[in-house]
């Protein structure tokens, strides 16, 4: 069964449709990968799946569930957590404190203020953080802060984990320590879907991938399909990096 | 045109340059990679006096510029586009660019200037009344740049501008990159994508732990073992 499921999803800014008319799905334990180029509307239907934006029209359900118009709170304790790419850490608080932050904000399972720090220490461990943990989340690099917002959204618990380009700014050698996290949390269980401009990233760790355009689903399928299309290397790989697919 | 002797900075009590020596001539591509918290963005701070060092001269042009305020060394032609861009949001991006000519030296030709940012990257102009804040990733970056370039200087030094940016896009950034270089302007490079860097840059620097470890020409520091082993992940 599909863990999420969007139909006929549409934002408006003013009179530009950021998103128009998508349909999507995610199935238990899958990874999908969001692509398209810069403004198509990627960072927007994240905004609207975790409803820090409201729709236009469509619906989006989670777990059969029909959350369209909850609160974000709401649909953060269902079990949908995600990340920011511009990052939208605490900056004066310990790294510790903003993923105790975390665990306190989702409350699935519910958790005392006893347990949450030692899981907060666990999932620092799990990204690979611990080193940082005492250290003001201001004071971390960029790379970094992003690595924390994945350990933030980890601490609520999800089932379903929106990834809004954590690889940005990292180079091969960190990609590919960020692509293995990837893999690690979708061991878990958790369903992921993943905004990246890393197109190795995206062709090794999708099973599938959407491509958005001006606000329209432009194509979907295999990394396979997507990397040979003829319209996605127009608008958004480009000759390059096609040849290096 | 600039050179960099022996400096060491410190982020309060801790060192995070140590002892880096650098030089970038006319016209140069010269590229900084590392690891993250290697201290690359510390270095581009000191160069523009956001940071100050504790040892060691910076020169440019002859002039020594450590010690100096920031505006002080933009006016004398080190243009700073930082990481993460810092656009001014509730601004347009006409107001954005204008904001990158406030100095005396350019400030009579920001007209003429800004056709130029704007036969650069024309998606700006077509933008110009627009919000920063509403613009997609890679529109704000090329504000960034285009605001970078409104004082008119004779070295850039350009954080990351690869980042988060469609592969598209990404190549038509490193094409601008080179174009400024074939006007003349050096350009000082930090990057991620550590491939196409090496292919565009006529010399490079590789940082760790807040030390230069190895410096070399770019093409030929790509075919290095150590290199294409710890930053390209091959």
């Amino acid at each position: 069964m599909a863990i999420l499921e969007g139909n006929g999803v549409t934002k408006y800014f003013g009179g530009l449709a950021a998103v128009s008319n998508v349909d999507f799905h995610v199935e238990q334990g899958e990874v999908v990968g969001l692509i398209g180029p810069n403004g198509a509307g990627k960072t927007t239907l994240f905004n609207l799946i975790s409803a820090a934006l409201r729709l236009k029209s469509g619906t989006i359900k989670f777990r059969g569930i029909d959350i369209t118009g909850f609160k974000p709170y709401r649909i953060c304790r269902m079990g949908v957590a995600r990340t920011f790419q511009t990052v939208k850490i605490f900056p004066n608080m310990l790294v510790l404190q903003n993923v105790i932050l975390g665990s306190y904000f989702g409350m699935s399972p519910r958790i005392s203020s006893s347990d949450a720090p030692k899981k907060a220490s666990e999932i620092l461990e799990f990204v690979g953080l611990s080193r940082v943990s005492a250290t003001p989340a201001r004071d971390l690099t960029l790379a970094n802060q992003k690595r924390l917002e994945v350990a933030r959204a980890l601490a609520t618990h999800p089932d379903l984990l929106l990834l809004d380009e954590i690889m940005a700014g990292l180079n091969p050698t960190e990609v590919a320590e960020a692509m293995e996290l990837v893999v690690r949390i979708r061991e878990k269980g958790i369903s992921i879907i993943m905004i990246e401009h890393v197109m190795k990233a995206i062709m090794k760790l999708c099973d599938r991938i959407m491509v958005l355009h001006h606000g329209q689903k432009l194509a979907e399928g295999t990394p396979q399909a997507i990397a040979t299309s003829e319209k996605v290397i127009k608008v958004y790989l480009g000759e390059r990096a096609h040849a290096g697919s | 045109m600039l050179e960099v002797s022996h400096i060491d900075t410190f982020h309060g009590r801790i060192q995070a340059l140590w002892d880096v020596s650098l030089t970038i001539g006319e016209a140069e591509i010269v590229a900084l990679v590392g690891a993250n918290g290697a201290g690359k963005t510390t270095l581009l701070s000191t160069l523009s006096g956001l940071l100050p060092s504790a040892s060691g001269s910076i020169e440019f042009r002859g002039k020594r510029i450590d010690g100096l305020k920031s505006h002080a060394i933009v006016e004398l032609g080190i243009s700073h586009i930082p990481e993460g861009r810092r656009l001014f949001p509730d601004m347009s991006v006409r107001e954005n660019l204008e904001m990158g000519a406030y100095l005396q030296r350019v400030w009579k030709e920001k007209e003429e200037t800004l056709e130029e940012v704007y036969q650069l990257f024309p998606k700006l102009r077509e933008r110009q009344g627009q919000l920063a804040s509403t613009l997609s990733g890679g529109e704000q970056q090329m504000v960034a740049m285009g605001r970078g370039l409104m004082s008119k200087p004779r070295l850039c030094v350009i954080d990351e501008p690869s980042s988060g940016l469609a592969p598209i896009v990404v190549d038509e950034i490193f094409q601008i990159i080179e174009g400024l270089r074939g006007r003349g302007m050096a350009i000082f490079l930090i990057e991620q994508n550590v491939q196409q860097t090496l292919e565009i840059a006529d010399r490079a620097y590789v940082m760790e732990n807040g030390r230069i470890v190895i410096a070399g020409e770019g093409k030929k520091l790509l075919q290095e073992e150590l290199i294409r082993k710890a930053y390209l992940g091959l």
